[in-house]
């Protein structure tokens, strides 16, 4: 098990109580994981305020939230499994919220219109994460599982079929590599933001070990599809996120009417407000989905003019609601806002703007259909499995369930979902495995062993005028003008060349630590390397994509809906041909392969069995 | 404004090698804070001598005080470092690593013991499987909830560790967060079934009666964790048990 997050840990403890020994491998204690960072919620239908909610309404959201762009059956799977993976997480002892009665709160997220989330306060993801991490230690007093935390993992091994058949990995202190044999391996190494140099991501979400698979053979998808949450705090060494929950809550986004308005937002009054989510979106509000209110937030400051004080910045305003009912619901971001900004978000508005958040793309993985349920097989040993046999993938760093865009509190859902079938599906991979990793001779191990020492010595030998970390800045900062929320051709083109620049560039770093202990930089530069190759996946995938999906939006190729037009006016009816007529051609999934030269692409159609794309996504 | 920002810094090269002060400067900007002022100086790892040296090594992670990562003590106080304002702290701004756990390098810290210390006192709520036993959860008031989540936000960063006199590399004392999560896991209406199994693990050596009542911990915690208030609670707890294991055999 690569990875100790909410994916990871989930996957460890499902094939630990199927009786398998696993070894877990985490960059830190796992408890220290990107996961914690999840706030608003984790989406469950129960249906809490009886507004006659339904798996049905939970299904279509999501196929719809992600723009038709995901594989159905397993989406079907995962929000038919929903109530009883809360269930399970409500037996660990999470301190979800409640209601009066006692049972599970509920509040609204984007993209819906039932209130749909579970949440723990406003830390939901801690709380998901250090139960499963509870669990896990205790198989762990067992000896059923053995954690290898402070490691990285550099590479899989795979036999002479191609079979994986284990890792080599480097203790982050001694900095000694060491390969080990394992009869499965299961990816789940999260995101990948730091890509964008700032996201709202931890520092360690680099996406470098979802590169390095895909650098060893495994197909990588959708790169291109890249959620910009709307409403982050822009910071020098990250863009912290400020939940979805604020919107779902009461908390509305606004600009002031007049560009330039210099006076303190409290003292504008509403008919000088521009609430534009609430104006252009009536039927969504402030709750539309987030690639939506990204685009609408952009527009407003870049194209309208209206940023707060001529900045790239929009308020995020909860200050008209209640300040015991905020504590109790946000107070952990609340707080969190202060500590860094110094301002009180319950007196006045918060300031925000997009920023990268979460990739839907990732290492492409497969699933078995059950033929009579149209979800996914339970316990199949194709469910989560890469196109490498014996590696597999859950969690932010696989493909599956968001398409196109991710609906808010789906993530948590989908990474303890993935989980948990991984660790079933790579279960049952086990049980067909003719031969097991003790078989295969030595000699595969010991090659790919001295593969990674020679990656080593090389950058740790290498000189030149470049220093890795500002490498890393260049890359955020090609990726943050031409890969963010509105994209076009000659962009992108720059874009590409200016990261195949950054590849060359790379050969030329010098390390500035020549220590031999916790090597910091070595790790760093290693990271920065498979930044860049996944970089060129992305950048050229959304040079690939002439069309707007989701998070990709190229105005170009925008089909614009005609205002106050609906289903049964004529220049609607004509839009939803263009529409139609626009998935025939790009309604696929891009597949990116390794190549020496660069990726090579390909498009996969996607199974569209349980909701047919007969009508757009319409927010208004 | 300030022109510069001025650290010294406790450093040291490996758990075998003795630890050494270096001052370090930088341009001041604003906004920064502990941990984005490092990353500005590994990139220019040069000390305020001039001499170009191996950059800072620490650890770090969510940059928003959730992870628990970057503990280390600024300015004599145990914290964490992301949520450490430059403009907020006196210059020159001192770091040391956390001084109760093995120094691996600079900044970064062993804090192995503190997880070991969670399976010890069996932190967790025992369940029959991770499978949907299609029954729910016992009900739980909103208030016992509230309560609960106090604990449950605990990241295990070490800060109350730090500053309690009684824990320490020549101690067996597990320190006040674990204390915090037996609280947290007894007040659960099932992890309240193995109630007895977690106070007879803080009834041994190490356990709650090591605890000196310095009170330092819960002044540090940066999540104000009411630590002191479950080790008053579990002190009342371990006693009623001690009593019904002399006489209720």
């Amino acid at each position: 098990m690569v990875g100790g997050g909410l994916g990871g840990l989930w996957a460890a403890l499902r094939a630990a109580e199927n009786g398998y020994p696993v070894k877990l491998f985490s960059l830190f204690p796992v408890k220290r994981s990107h996961s914690c960072c999840a706030q608003g919620g984790i989406n469950a239908v129960f249906d809490v305020k009886g507004q006659r909610d339904s798996i049905q309404q939970h299904i279509v959201d999501t196929i719809k939230g992600g723009d038709y762009l995901a594989d159905q059956p397993p989406i079907k799977s995962m929000c038919e499994e929903a109530p009883g993976l809360i269930r399970a997480f409500d037996r660990m002892g999470v301190t979800f919220s409640r209601t009066p009665e006692g049972t599970m709160d509920q509040r609204l997220f984007g993209g819906v219109k039932n209130r749909r989330t579970c949440f723990a306060g406003a830390t939901t993801g801690q709380q998901l994460l250090y139960a499963v991490d509870e669990q896990v230690r205790r198989f762990e007093a067992d000896g059923k599982i053995t954690k290898y935390e402070d490691w990285e993992f550099l590479s899989i091994v795979r036999d002479g079929n191609g079979t994986c058949r284990g890792i080599v990995a480097m203790n982050l202190q001694t900095m000694k590599l060491e390969a080990f044999r394992a009869d499965a391996v299961i990816l789940a190494t999260g995101g990948l933001g730091l890509i964008w140099g700032r996201s709202t991501m931890s520092t360690n979400s680099t996406g470098a070990a979802a590169a390095r698979v895909y650098q060893q053979g495994a197909r990588f998808a959708n790169g291109e599809f890249v959620q910009f949450h709307p409403t982050a705090i822009p910071g020098h060494d990250k863009n912290r996120l400020m939940s979805e929950a604020c919107r779902g809550e009461g908390g509305r986004i606004w600009v002031p009417r007049n560009a330039g308005d210099q006076r303190d937002p409290v003292d504008i009054p509403e008919a000088e407000r521009f609430y534009f989510l609430e104006e252009w979106y009536p039927a969504y509000g402030n709750t539309v989905p987030r690639d939506i209110a990204s685009r609408a937030i952009v527009r407003v400051v870049r194209h309208m003019g209206l940023g707060v004080g001529g900045k790239e910045i929009a308020y995020l305003d909860l200050s008209h609601r209640p300040r015991r009912f905020l504590e109790d619901r946000l107070g952990g971001i609340l707080e969190m806002y202060q500590t860094f900004t110094g301002e009180d978000p319950y007196t006045g508005p918060m300031k925000i703007f997009p920023s990268m958040h979460y990739s839907m793309g990732g290492i492409l993985v497969d699933y078995e259909k059950d033929g009579t349920a149209g979800g996914m097989k339970h316990s199949s040993p194709r469910n989560h499995a890469t196109t490498i046999p014996g590696l597999y993938a859950c969690g932010e760093c696989d493909s599956g369930y968001h398409g196109a865009n991710r609906l808010g509190a789906n993530s948590l859902l989908s990474a303890s979902f993935s989980g948990r079938v991984a660790g079933d599906a790579v279960s049952a991979y086990l049980k067909t495995l003719k031969s097991t990793a003790a078989d295969v001779p030595a000699d595969s191990f010991t090659k790919e062993l001295a593969r990674q020492q020679e990656i080593n010595r090389t950058i740790t030998s290498s000189s030149g005028p470049e220093n890795p970390f500002a490498l890393h800045h260049a890359l955020g900062e090609i990726m943050q003008e031409h890969v963010f929320v509105e994209r076009d051709n000659a962009g992108l083109d720059k874009a590409v060349a200016g990261i195949r620049d950054l590849k060359d560039r790379f050969r030329r770093i010098t390390l500035d630590d020549s220590g031999g202990w916790t090597n910091q930089s070595l790790s760093w530069a290693r990271q920065i390397y498979d930044m860049i190759v996944l970089a060129e996946v992305i950048a050229q995938g959304a040079r690939l994509r002439d069309e707007c999906r989701g998070s990709h939006f190229k105005p170009e190729f925008e089909l614009k809906v005609p205002p106050g037009k609906f289903a049964g006016d004529p220049e609607y009816e004509a839009y939803k041909a263009k529409w139609k007529a626009n998935n025939e051609k790009w309604l696929k999934a891009t597949v990116a392969t390794w190549t020496p030269d660069g990726p090579q692409f390909e498009f996969k159609p996607v199974d569209l069995s349980v909701m047919a794309p007969e009508q757009p996504r319409d927010y208004r | 404004m300030p022109k510069e920002i001025a650290f010294k810094i406790k450093r040291q090269a490996d758990p075998q090698s003795p630890s050494y002060w270096e001052e370090f400067v930088m341009p001041y900007s604003p906004g920064h804070n502990v941990v984005s002022a490092l990353m500005y100086l590994r990139e220019h790892p040069v000390n305020r001598a001039g001499q170009r040296v191996n950059p800072v090594a620490w650890d770090c992670n969510c940059m928003e005080e959730v992870c628990g990562a970057c503990s280390m003590i600024v300015n004599g106080v145990p914290r964490q470092s992301c949520a450490a304002l430059i403009d907020e702290l006196e210059q020159p701004i001192v770091l040391e690593p956390l001084s109760k756990f093995p120094v691996v390098r600079d900044l970064v810290v062993d804090r192995t013991r503190m997880f070991t210390a969670l399976g010890q006192v069996q932190a967790w709520v025992p369940i029959e499987g991770s499978y949907d036993i299609h029954v729910q959860a016992p009900r739980i008031s909103p208030k016992e909830q509230s309560v609960r989540y106090l604990f449950s936000r605990c990241m295990t960063c070490g800060c109350c560790m730090e500053a309690c006199p009684q824990y320490h590399g020549g101690s067996k004392f597990i320190g006040p967060a674990p204390l915090g999560q037996v609280y947290l896991h007894n007040a659960h209406p099932t992890g309240e079934f193995f109630r007895e199994d977690r106070l007879h693990a803080i009834m041994q050596d190490g356990g709650i009666t090591d605890c000196g009542n310095a009170q330092n911990c819960v002044q540090v915690c940066p999540k104000d964790i009411p630590l002191t208030t479950a080790i008053g609670e579990l002190g009342r707890q371990t006693t009623v048990q001690w009593l019904k294991d002399v006489f209720c055999k």
